[in-house]
């Protein structure tokens, strides 16, 4: 017995180490390499600038001056990555959340009008696909329209939904929202179709053998069916709502981090810029990893996963 | 044993309804490459509580027929009575319990509620399902599986469960698509002798597509045989083997005889390959 329990536990340690180490050490390599080839290329970049200053001023820098000044320029062309992490500290931690210096406060901002524009575009996605799956003619009319939308380049579309909205009176949170419903409802709509679809022709004579009305095949078959292909495309879809609110606040400038990224360009603001870019990328990770989240727990409970 | 041969034929002779009636039934599918002439002048009396097999190599029609029989095709000619309705009101009316190729259980509903599947949709309410459920599964011998999932079960134990999903609203008639053409040997056998334990505790009327010659023989009291292009039958023979059929039965004599009655048949409709 307890042989066998000696025996056990290095054999699960070592499993253990080895899940471990085999996610993390080669992610934490990349890391490492990444941020040496920034650092490089923030010395070489901004070493432009210095050199300049130093003709300006009739003084010749040595090679450790030169470098030590490309680290801490106030405006960089590119930013050392300890100067963006001790600019995200501060706009994160020494600033009071509601203040409009707070990147907590512009993440929010972005965050909520993501929020709404994913909640109005996976609807959205759900109901048209929904009629395409449901109506001939909407499955011959709806998806060549939904893949023209996303062919239009966002960035120019975006400012015109503002303008639009904006001359009926629709301002703030919204017209932001619908840029992101804009942007996530199609990988809905393109997976959710596949998901109704995805029951074979043996499942649907199974329920027409049952004489099952439409309403019934649509709630106990095709339903339960798509649920592994709408997580698929949610991921997708929320990651394209958070880069459809940055753009929708890039032509307003009413807090959000778009408006933190085009602010930042005006003035030549590169540490700032760079800080709520990171605040983009970790608010997109944590939008993706909770429903990520949301799904291996459904899927659990649909017994889907075991 | 020669009384309960004659058993069958008399039943048969005092005028008993038939359950399933084809007069002449043709179908012919459109395809891209011309019409195809999947069944033709099919005709057929099933009595209750017949065991009949359809039996004959792939594309004789014998899917189609019973989905036919079935409602989920549309005959093109001739006559087709379910339970003395067309088919399609047949399968409206919830007048069989069908079973496919596959097993075909929904991976997100365990066993229990895998069976109670046609409940739900044909409105039984909720004690009732799970007095139905418990009921098949013990037919199919399945009791205590109910929380399992299907991916828990073996494919012959999923196969029982899509039978008592089958069985579970009480049809009077049990269509079986090859049922058991995907398992092994041994299992199937072993199915097949609790299908004929469990049809004559049901007294169901059973249609049953096989191409496996043993199995049909086995089971039956009428074997079908089929042949194709285009398909149809060229052959019924009536089974002299006891009601009670222990697997040791497929050495006797008897049996030997049928089947190669059955082969000889299946020969002759197949000649021109």
């Amino acid at each position: 017995m307890t042989d066998a329990a000696q025996t056990a536990v290095p054999i699960i340690r070592g499993a253990a180490l080895r899940r471990f180490g085999g996610g993390v050490y080669p992610i934490l390599a990349v890391l490492i390499a990444l941020i040496a080839v920034w650092y490089l290329a923030a010395a070489w970049m901004n070493s432009t600038w210095t050199m300049d200053q130093a003709a300006r001023a009739g003084t010749s820098p040595g090679f450790s001056e030169i470098l030590a000044d490309t680290m801490s320029q106030d405006r960089p062309k590119l930013p050392a990555p300890h100067q963006v992490a001790a600019e995200f500290y501060d706009l994160v931690f020494n600033k009071p959340v509601t203040s409009k210096r707070s990147l907590v406060w512009h993440a929010w901002v972005t965050l909520s009008a993501t929020l709404v524009g994913f909640g109005i575009g996976t609807v959205l996605g759900i109901v048209l696909a929904l009629g395409i799956v449901h109506n001939r003619a909407m499955d011959l009319s709806v998806m060549p329209w939904a893949i023209a939308s996303q062919t239009i380049p966002i960035l120019a579309i975006a400012p015109m939904i503002i303008v639009v909205l904006n001359s009926i009176g629709i301002t703030g949170l919204l017209p932001k929202a619908v840029i992101s419903a804009y942007l996530s409802f199609f990988p809905v709509v393109v997976g959710m179709v596949s998901g109704l679809r995805s029951p074979d022709a043996m499942q649907m004579d199974l329920l027409r053998t049952y004489n099952a009305s439409r309403a019934e095949i649509l709630w106990k078959l095709r339903f339960p069916a798509s649920v592994p292909y709408l997580f698929a495309s949610l991921k997708v879809g929320i990651a394209a709502a958070l880069v459809g609110a940055v753009v929708g606040e890039l032509p307003v400038q009413q807090g959000g981090l778009g408006a933190r990224l085009l602010g930042g360009s005006y003035y030549g603001q590169t540490v700032q810029m760079w800080a709520a870019l990171f605040m983009a990328a970790i608010l997109a990770a944590v939008l993706v990893l909770i429903v990520t989240r949301i799904e291996a727990g459904l899927l659990k409970r649909m017994g889907l996963r075991q | 044993m020669m009384q309960a041969v004659a058993v069958p034929e008399q039943v048969k002779d005092v005028a008993q309804w038939p359950v399933i009636s084809t007069k002449n039934l043709d179908l012919q599918f459109q395809t891209a490459d011309g019409p195809v002439q999947a069944l033709k002048d099919v005709t057929l009396d099933v009595t209750p509580g017949d065991f009949v097999s359809f039996i004959g190599p792939s594309g004789c029609g014998k899917t189609t027929l019973l989905r036919c029989i079935a409602g989920l095709e549309t005959p093109t000619g001739g006559m087709l009575s379910v339970n003395g309705m067309t088919a399609e009101e047949a399968r409206k009316s919830r007048a069989y319990g069908y079973v496919f190729q596959a097993a075909g259980l929904y991976p997100w509903r365990n066993i229990g509620r895998n069976i109670k599947l046609p409940l739900e949709i044909m409105g039984f309410d909720k004690s009732e399902q799970d007095r139905r459920m418990r009921d098949v599964l013990q037919l199919v011998d399945l009791q205590g599986f109910e929380g399992k999932y299907p991916w828990q079960l073996s494919g012959g134990m999923q196969q029982r469960a899509s039978i008592a999903r089958a069985l579970a609203f009480d049809a009077d008639i049990l269509l079986m698509d090859e049922p058991f053409g995907a398992l092994d040997e041994i299992v199937r056998d072993h199915l097949n002798e609790q299908l004929l334990n469990l049809w004559s505790r049901t007294k169901k009327t059973i249609c049953f597509v096989t191409h496996s010659i043993p199995e049909a023989v086995y089971l039956s009291t009428r074997i079908v045989v089929m042949s194709p292009r285009p398909g149809r039958i060229t052959e019924i023979i009536e089974s002299p083997l006891p009601k009670d059929r222990p697997l040791e039965i497929r050495d006797s004599a008897a049996f030997i005889e049928i089947a190669h009655r059955v082969r000889e048949g299946l020969r002759a409709g197949h000649g021109d390959v």
